[in-house]
Formats: structure tokens, C-alpha cells, sequence
């Protein structure tokens, strides 16, 4: 690098991102200290004692929600949601490389999804679900099908509705990541892969999928995080089931011990994880990739 | 890039990275070509699906539903304006003094434009700081994910996360008693109107930050050198380039926060103590006592306030250009 001066706004720009970085990171930092309160501790500080005493209320349960139940459906439901996303987005952006009928419409409805707010959206799944419950109900009843009559209860749930409305969350950004993959791609691997005689499946999976890995595991960091920390969609969508964004938010206006910082740190932690674990597996696959490019 | 003459729809998706939709292998013969085009359908269709039930059709009933009747036990088709009458009540007549609808909305607005101002200087300022002042490509990167990876962790945790710094007993309150600025805690600082504010700029900077900083890394370095050797200031180089070529981004950006903002009612119920009304939230509790038709109708009328908030927005934008 050239010892060029840094002009003086660059200090005041920089003090002003360390400021932000402080003011992003600063809160949570708080929660993950407080969440090691001793068993006397309150909300705030001071620390009265450190200890693990709020982790293990949290698994106990404590007399409070079960949150395993919550922590559980989360889980499961993120995965589902993440292989999901990374499936339907790597596909669409295949196919939006060519120009077919309606690839605009789909782009558009992509974007309004992501735009619309969200308690509209999930209003919206709930009310489909609910009419198609009376639909049920109502053939049920017409038609004097008693099995479906006595054991129907709704079609609303963690993997119908609420499913649906995470994916109207997360496939907008899958796509717009495929969007930024697919137009910095080099057209001319595929094509000598087609002239070397492969199938189009081949070229797909031996040429497409290794070049657009790095950016497959951003997709897929995007659909666990956003479904592991979606709430506003699922507000309604949701039916019966608890998520855990569900139950937290129910516990911040009844719980008042640390035990809601514990739960912080635990959730944070899964999330860090996550990231780190995508983030890593990106970069990786990156520098794997130029070292061949320039092996090649 | 060819035009294809493809159906009368739009001109292509101009958002983003969706500049350009790579067109299909003109070169490749007809029959082929018509095979393809057969696997893009086929590729595309899962989205479409999800799309199609989980957005498309919720919207429809939506707007179906806020022309239902409704009572305590059940919803019944019909096309009567009861709800939208429900949702304006008595909003004309006591007009000079606002309605709650009218309230409601007049204090979301103001939520969205103090969040929207301040998240643009902020999410601005540091893309700038990071495309311009930034040298090498990997600074910028590891930077750039140090304020994007709170966006990948819980919202409400993040919310919480204030309680032991804004609270009664809380940091800043025991720094400023015990500094003997203030006798008595300040209050103000949890559970209103400003905790409020402060939540949606942390949440919602990074929404601002990146749509900008990606139309900041696309401007051609030399227009400002260009610009600096025909003598430009930096002030003159920052509002006559920059700002002009970030245009896009902070579209984007504002598109996202105003949305984000006209719909919420989780920040809003937990940094106001549940004290503070919003859109959201009355669809929230009319949803939670199943007068479906009468959320419906509210969440119409939210849709069509944040269209024309956005629509607003980009003509003002628009503006800059014109003059």
C-alpha cells in the first residue's frame, strides 16, 4: 500500500463507524454479560456474582414456558426452511439466465413480497387457511363424510402456513443473491462443456453448481437465519405451534430475572454459529475455486 | 443483450443486481431452444408455487375478506363497506381532533420519517466511509459483514438487549445519577416514544447500509477523479456525483425501512411498553379476537398508505435529477 495521508474526514468517518460498531454490538455484548448473573442478580447491572445459575432455570423450564418446545420447532423448522430456499432459488435462478413468459411477473411478485409488510402477508395465510378449513368443514358436513368431520381440526400449522409464510421471506433474498451470482457468471464454461459433448444435467452438475457453491452457502445462511429470527410473519401464520421468536416475545412482558438474557446469549449463540459456519464454508469454497482457476 | 419480443409485460427489472436478465442461447437451434425454455419453466415453478400460495392469494383474500360480515363465531361472505366504515368511525365527524385511525397513522408516519431520516445519514455515512475510504477489497469486506451480521441474529433479542442500558436502573441512568447530572432516574429513556426510534435504527440500518454501499462500490472511480480535476470540492463531489450515483440504493434502502417501519408492531410493543399504538398492532389484536374482515379492511388501508408513502418517497428522489 502507498503511504499516501489519509485525509482528516477519514478520522472523523472512522470514529463516527466505531461508534456505530459500539452501538450495534454494544447492547447485546450487555445481555450475553447479564445473562451470567449470580442467583441474586437483577435486570441491570451490577453483577451480583457470576454464575450459570439462569442457564440452568432456562432448562428447567423454571416453572415458565417450556421453551425446549419452542427451541425445537425453530430448529427444525430453519432447516427445512434453509434447504428449501437454497433448492427453489438455485433453480429459478437457473432459469432466469433464459427469458421465458412471466419471468418478470415472478421477479416483481419476488420483490413485492419482500417488501410488503409483513403483518399483512401474514394476516393474509392465516385468513387462506381459515377459509380452507370452513371449506373442509363445510364438503364434511355436506356430504356427510363423518371420518373427516369428527378428526379435521384446520390445515393452519409450523409446516403448512407457517412454512409458507417463511418462505415468502426468505426466497426474495435467495433469488437476488442467484441474481447477483448468475450476472457475473462466465457464460463460456458452460459452453465449453456443452461443446465437449456434456448434457445439459452435466453441465449443470459438474460445471454450474461448483462455480456458484460459495454463494449456495450464502443462500443458505439467509434462509436459517431469517426463519430462526422470524416473528412477524409468523405472528399470525402459525396456528397452534410456538416458535421460539414466539415465545420470546411472549416472555418479555412477563419475565423479569435474567433468565430472558440467558436465553439471549443461547439464542445469539446458535445464530453466531450459523454464520460462522456459512461464512467459513463460503470463503473456503472461494479460495478453492481461484486456486484451481489459476491451477487451470 | 437483445430484446426479446416477449409478451407485452414491463421493460426488464431494473432493481439491483436484476439489471439485466440474461436472455437465453439465441445461437442454439429452435427445437432446442423451445427445450429449455420448457426447463426454465420447469425451474422456475417451486418459487412461482410458494409465491402463488403463500403471497399472491393471501393478498386476494385479504382484499375479499375486508368486504365480509363477520360476527363473534364466524365470517360470512358478502360485499358490504361496514369495515371500512368500522376502520374510519366517526373520523369525519370529529374532525378538527383526530380519530384513532388518524392517530394511528399520524404517529406510525412520524416513527417511519424520524427512522427514515436518521437511518439514511447513518447507513450513508458509513457506506461512504467503507467504499471510499476503504482500501483494500478484503478491509472492505470484513468491515461490511462486522454491520451486516447483526442483521443474521434475533430482532427481539436485539430489543432486549437495551433494557439494561435504557432502563430505570439502567447503565446510562446510573451514570448520569451518579455523575450528578440528574437527581432522579430519567424516564423517557425505556418504554417510549424514543426507545422506539433508537430500536428501529439498530435494527434497520443495515437495510439502509447495504442497498447503498452496493450502488457506491459500482461508481467508476475515475468520475471523481474526473471531478476533482475540473475542481470540484468535496462537498461539490459528493453532492453532484455521489450522492446522484447512490441514487438507487438509497431508493432501495428507503423503500425497505418506510415497509418495515408502516408495518410493525413487535418494535414498536416492546420498546413502548405496549404503551404506543400502531397499524399493526390493531391488525395484531382484531386478528386475536377474530374480526378477520375488520383486519383485513385496516391491513388494505396500511397497504395503500405505505404505496403512497413509497410512491412519495421515489418522486422525491426523482426530484434531484430534474433540477
Amino acid at each position: 500500500m502507498t503511504a499516501e495521508k489519509r485525509p482528516r474526514s477519514f478520522y472523523v468517518l472512522a470514529a463516527i463507524f466505531t461508534l456505530f460498531v459500539l452501538f450495534l454490538y454494544g447492547p447485546v455484548i450487555t445481555i450475553l454479560i447479564l445473562s451470567f448473573q449470580g442467583p441474586q442478580g437483577g435486570l441491570t447491572f451490577p453483577m451480583n456474582g457470576f454464575s450459570f445459575h439462569w442457564f440452568a432455570q432456562l432448562f428447567q423450564g423454571a416453572g415458565l414456558v417450556d421453551i425446549s418446545i419452542g427451541l425445537w420447532n425453530s430448529l427444525k423448522l430453519g432447516l427445512i426452511v434453509m434447504v428449501l430456499t437454497v433448492v427453489f432459488s438455485v433453480m429459478a435462478g437457473l432459469a432466469f439466465r433464459r427469458r421465458f413468459t412471466g419471468s418478470s411477473l415472478l421477479f416483481y411478485t419476488a420483490i413485492a413480497s419482500l417488501i410488503m409488510p409483513s403483518i399483512i402477508v401474514s394476516l393474509g395465510i392465516a385468513l387462506e387457511f381459515h377459509i380452507v378449513d370452513d371449506t373442509v368443514m363445510g364438503i364434511a358436513d355436506a356430504y356427510e363424510v363423518d371420518w373427516l368431520y369428527d378428526n379435521y381440526q384446520t390445515a393452519t400449522g409450523l409446516f403448512t402456513s407457517g412454512l409458507g409464510a417463511h418462505l415468502s421471506w426468505t426466497l426474495p433474498f435467495g433469488l437476488l443473491i442467484m441474481f447477483a451470482v448468475f450476472n457475473r457468471f462466465d457464460k463460456s464454461y458452460e459452453e465449453a462443456a456443452r461443446d465437449l459433448g456434456a448434457t445439459s444435467w452435466q453441465t449443470i452438475r459438474h460445471v454450474v453448481l461448483p462455480i456458484i457453491a460459495p454463494s449456495v452457502a450464502g443462500v443458505a445462511l439467509f434462509g436459517f437465519t431469517l426463519s430462526w429470527d422470524e416473528l412477524a410473519r409468523s405472528s399470525q401464520a402459525m396456528g397452534a405451534a410456538n416458535t421460539l421468536p414466539i415465545q420470546l416475545q411472549a416472555l418479555t412482558t412477563t419475565v423479569t430475572t435474567p433468565m430472558i438474557y440467558a436465553l439471549g446469549t443461547v439464542t445469539t449463540a446458535i445464530s453466531l454459529v450459523v454464520i460462522a459456519v456459512s461464512l467459513t464454508t463460503f470463503f473456503v469454497l472461494q479460495k478453492r475455486r481461484q486456486r484451481r482457476a489459476l491451477k487451470g | 443483450m437483445t430484446t426479446t419480443p416477449t409478451s407485452g409485460a414491463a421493460s426488464p427489472p431494473r432493481i439491483a443486481d436484476a439489471a439485466m436478465l440474461p436472455s437465453g442461447a439465441e445461437t442454439a437451434a429452435t427445437s432446442r431452444r423451445r427445450r429449455t425454455r420448457g426447463g426454465a419453466y420447469w425451474q422456475a415453478a417451486p418459487m412461482a408455487l410458494v409465491f402463488l400460495l403463500f403471497f399472491v392469494l393471501p393478498l386476494v383474500v385479504v382484499l375479499v375478506v375486508s368486504f365480509w360480515q363477520y360476527n363473534s363465531y364466524s365470517i360470512t361472505p358478502a360485499f358490504v363497506f361496514d369495515n371500512y366504515a368500522g376502520v374510519f368511525d366517526g373520523c369525519l365527524a370529529s374532525l378538527p381532533s383526530l380519530c384513532t385511525t388518524f392517530a394511528t397513522y399520524l404517529s406510525t408516519i412520524k416513527f417511519c420519517l424520524l427512522v427514515w431520516a436518521t437511518t439514511l445519514v447513518l447507513g450513508f455515512t458509513i457506506a461512504y466511509f467503507l467504499a471510499f475510504h476503504i482500501r483494500t477489497t478484503t478491509m472492505q469486506i470484513v468491515l461490511a459483514l462486522v454491520c451486516i451480521i447483526p442483521f443474521w441474529t434475533s430482532n427481539v433479542i436485539r430489543m432486549i438487549s437495551w433494557i439494561p442500558l435504557l432502563g430505570r436502573n439502567g447503565l446510562i441512568n446510573q451514570i448520569l445519577v451518579g455523575s450528578g447530572l440528574v437527581d432522579h432516574p430519567v424516564e423517557w429513556l425505556l418504554y417510549s416514544d424514543f426507545a422506539v426510534t433508537l430500536a428501529f435504527v439498530h435494527l434497520l440500518t443495515a437495510f439502509m447500509l447495504v442497498p447503498i454501499l452496493n450502488s457506491m462500490m459500482r461508481i467508476d472511480r475515475s468520475l471523481i477523479e474526473a471531478a476533482r480535476d475540473a475542481g470540484a470540492s468535496g462537498a461539490q463531489v459528493l453532492w453532484n456525483v455521489v450522492i446522484p450515483l447512490s441514487k438507487t440504493g438509497i431508493t432501495i434502502g428507503s423503500i425497505f425501512v418506510v415497509t418495515l417501519v408502516m408495518g410493525d408492531f413487535i418494535t414498536i410493543g416492546v420498546m413502548g411498553g405496549q404503551q404506543i399504538a400502531s397499524v399493526g398492532k390493531v391488525i395484531n389484536v382484531q386478528t386475536s379476537y377474530l374480526q378477520f374482515p375488520l383486519a383485513a379492511a385496516n391491513a388494505v388501508v396500511l397497504l395503500i398508505a405505505t404505496l403512497g408513502i413509497i410512491f412519495t418517497l421515489t418522486r422525491f428522489i426523482d426530484i434531484r435529477k430534474e433540477l
